[in-house]
């Protein structure tokens, strides 16, 4: 039961597990041919008028490392639903390579794709795709009665994680006697019940409230913090992105805008884009004190000590709005920087667009 | 048919028309007309419909129509009995299943019969309506004297909907899988729904003999199975795709997913389709009594025939009776499939 319910990443935390290179996709009736004007340069909309066919990815390069968070956000259209499909060949690539622990998913055949979606792979899904003549416990124990786990042991599994997400007393209910952040945690036990590595969440939290998407934010974090899986989380919102990401990846038109950690997005946007979209976002509230910190400065006068980790949110409550003061910001107890109140307020502000 | 005398003698055709000429016996529109003497010397504008038949006057290698549906029967002849060595093994256990049901119904005694039919109504329907219901219309036709014979129609009715289930539900979803077979057998199942009934039995008749059960059970077969087919493939290609890509996503193999996730969402419409089977076989069977299908419709059809009023219209209430009863039971039956869907 143990071996089981343990998580075994088969590469180390902090590794690069999913490998995506040079990744294509072209939607039509040959793709193949058009690849060659692809990489002649030839743009979307071009492509889309001259030939009929549809670019749904271009040259897509991402690195997601194991048990982190990668989040893929795009506006609708953006092919953020086709990529993450990709990754358990839902949709085949035109071009390019999926590297699953160094394997190319690619080249898999039908019965060793179909151990990879059993035993790497789980997904959770925007509409939940619940089974709705089975219940609860049965849809949450599916993963394991498809590997061809016996019916007592899997149904346990599958109670063990409905408890784990608050539902330990809908096993018996049915999916349409639920509200729809409570199918969702269903969608969650069923993904974790089937014990993969990897979990794929395409738009999970969108077609949740905003109060209830927050909570499931929050159980998701804490499940994070307990199991370390690898997660790749695809959202149109950026506040939800912003909170989930260990790796933020940005999609614009079936290309990427940007990748990297989400504070460096935040302050250093690529170009007028990404600048745009992070216009909106309260920055008290994502930014924290290690990104606009200066460097450790011991002989200055501090009004206190902040934690590296801290968001900029606590430490303006703390400063009272006084923007005078400085801080010393300590990680585990050490002092490693020097936070002013004045750096601080400017981090808060958007960056012009230049020579805007 | 003067204007096409002409044509063909200025087209240079008279040589070949008359070197052809097959004489053939006289019609009887011909023989009419020498009668009346209008034999000769019609209007010398007149234009007829270039038809076999005027074209023939004019040109004697041209056939006659009659020529043409002879020429139509013989080579339905000369396949026939290839036709026969394929279909006959092929269809043989057919004529077994119908005369086994038909003496199995008849054989049991009523007071075993009539309280079995009652119960599995009341298993499939879980309606006490419908079971009360049911249970009245079987007393009222044994109180009449009609017990037997609708016992045989429902005999009939269960050996035809249970081959129509077992052979269309595959069927159906082998046309869901794929594409190109829905493309070849939509026109078949349109023809098979679109052609009078009387026009089944002809090719049929021909093909088996009349003592031959299975003659019948075709000719309903073919006319009740396409709603079971339409709705298991539009049952199965409305399943949300959401769920089975969830499927797909969890390694569910083709098999799996059919049996746990398409066949299971796609019931309440394959159930929809089973009803509509056996409505129309019902239907069917009625006019099959012109092939010497036992049940209620011989007695229809001696109504007609011997201008038995009473006897045609009490075997019509039979008929309506037993429909009912199917359609009762049959939809109370859909009703909770999809009520333990939680689709209510």
């Amino acid at each position: 039961m143990n071996a089981m319910t343990e998580t075994v990443p088969h590469a180390r935390e902090g590794e690069t597990l999913i490998r995506v290179k040079g990744l294509y996709k072209i939607f039509g009736d040959d793709p193949e041919a058009m690849m060659g004007h692809v990489r002649a340069g030839m743009g979307k909309d071009e492509l889309q008028e001259r030939y009929g066919h549809v670019l749904g990815l271009q040259d897509i390069d991402i690195d997601m490392k194991a048990g982190e968070i990668t989040v893929v956000m795009g506006l609708s259209g953006s092919g953020k639903s086709t990529l993450i499909r990709h990754l358990n060949l839902l949709v085949e690539p035109t071009a390019g390579v999926v590297e699953v622990d160094g394997t190319d998913v690619t080249t898999l055949s039908v019965e060793e794709l179909r151990r990879m979606r059993r035993e790497r792979m789980s997904m959770v899904f925007q509409k939940f795709a619940l089974l709705p003549h089975r219940t609860v416990v049965q849809n949450a124990a599916m993963p394991l009665e498809v590997q061809g786990v016996p019916v007592a042991e899997r149904e346990a599994e599958a109670r063990r994680w409905l408890d784990r997400v608050g539902l330990g007393g809908y096993a018996e209910s049915w999916p349409n006697q639920l509200s729809g952040g409570q199918q969702q945690r269903v969608g969650i036990a069923r993904a974790l019940t089937s014990n993969a590595d990897i979990m794929l969440m395409d738009e999970a939290f969108s077609a949740l409230d905003p109060l209830i998407r927050t909570d499931m934010q929050d159980l998701l974090l804490e499940l994070q913090a307990e199991l370390h899986k690898t997660i790749v989380f695809i959202t149109h919102d950026l506040d939800e992105a912003l909170k989930l990401a260990d790796h933020l990846v940005i999609l614009n038109d079936g290309a990427i805008a940007q990748q990297g950690e989400p504070q460096e997005i935040l302050l250093n946007p690529a170009d007028s884009y990404v600048e745009d979209f992070v216009r909106d976002i309260n920055r008290a509230r994502v930014l924290r004190v290690a990104s606009v910190m200066d460097p450790h400065d011991p002989a200055l006068a501090v009004a206190g000590t902040v934690e590296a980790s801290e968001r900029l949110e606590a430490v303006i409550a703390k400063a009272g709005g006084d923007t005078s003061l400085a801080f010393q910001v300590e990680e585990e107890g050490r002092p490693v920087g020097t936070l002013h109140m004045r750096d601080l307020v400017r981090a808060l502000v958007p960056r012009e667009p230049e020579g805007g | 048919m003067a204007f096409y005398d002409r044509a063909f003698d200025a087209l240079g055709l008279r040589e070949w028309c008359d070197g052809g000429a097959t004489g053939g016996p006289m019609t009887m529109a011909e023989l009419l007309a020498r009668s009346r003497g209008e034999a000769a010397g019609d209007a010398p504008f007149s234009l007829p419909f270039p038809s076999l038949d005027n074209l023939h006057d004019a040109c004697g290698a041209i056939p006659r129509t009659r020529d043409f549906t002879a020429a139509i029967e013989d080579g339905f002849l000369a396949a026939k009995d290839a036709i026969k060595v394929v279909l006959d093994p092929l269809t043989q256990p057919l004529s077994w299943a119908l005369d086994g049901a038909l003496e199995l119904f008849t054989w049991i005694p009523w007071w075993i019969l009539i309280p079995l039919l009652v119960l599995a109504t009341w298993g499939a329907s879980k309606s006490r309506g419908v079971t009360l219901f049911v249970a009245l219309s079987f007393l009222f036709l044994g109180f009449v004297d009609h017990l037997d014979v609708a016992i045989q129609t429902l005999a009939i009715i269960f050996v035809c909907t249970t081959l129509c289930v077992l052979l269309g539900v595959p069927v159906g979803i082998a046309m869901s899988k794929r594409r190109g077979l829905r493309g070849s057998l939509t026109p078949v199942l349109d023809l098979l729904q679109t052609l009078p009934t009387f026009v089944y039995l002809i090719p049929l008749i021909f093909l088996f003999s009349v003592t031959e059960s299975k003659l019948y059970g075709i000719a309903i077969i073919l006319y009740a199975i396409v709603p079971v087919i339409r709705l298991t493939d539009l049952g199965i290609r409305l399943v949300d795709p959401a769920v089975t890509e969830a499927a797909d996503a969890f390694g569910m193999t083709p098999g799996q997913k059919l049996w746990k996730v398409e066949l299971p969402l796609a019931l309440p419409n394959i159930m929809a389709g089973i009803n509509q089977t056996i409505m129309m076989s019902l239907a069917m069977v009625v006019i099959a009594s012109l092939v010497s299908a036992p049940g209620l419709g011989v007695l229809v059809l001696r109504g007609i025939r011997n201008l038995e009023l009473g006897v045609g219209l009490l075997a019509g209430v039979g008929i309506v009776l037993l429909a009912v009863m199917l359609d009762r039971a049959s939809k109370a039956a859909l009703e909770r499939v999809d009520r333990s869907e939680g689709n209510a």
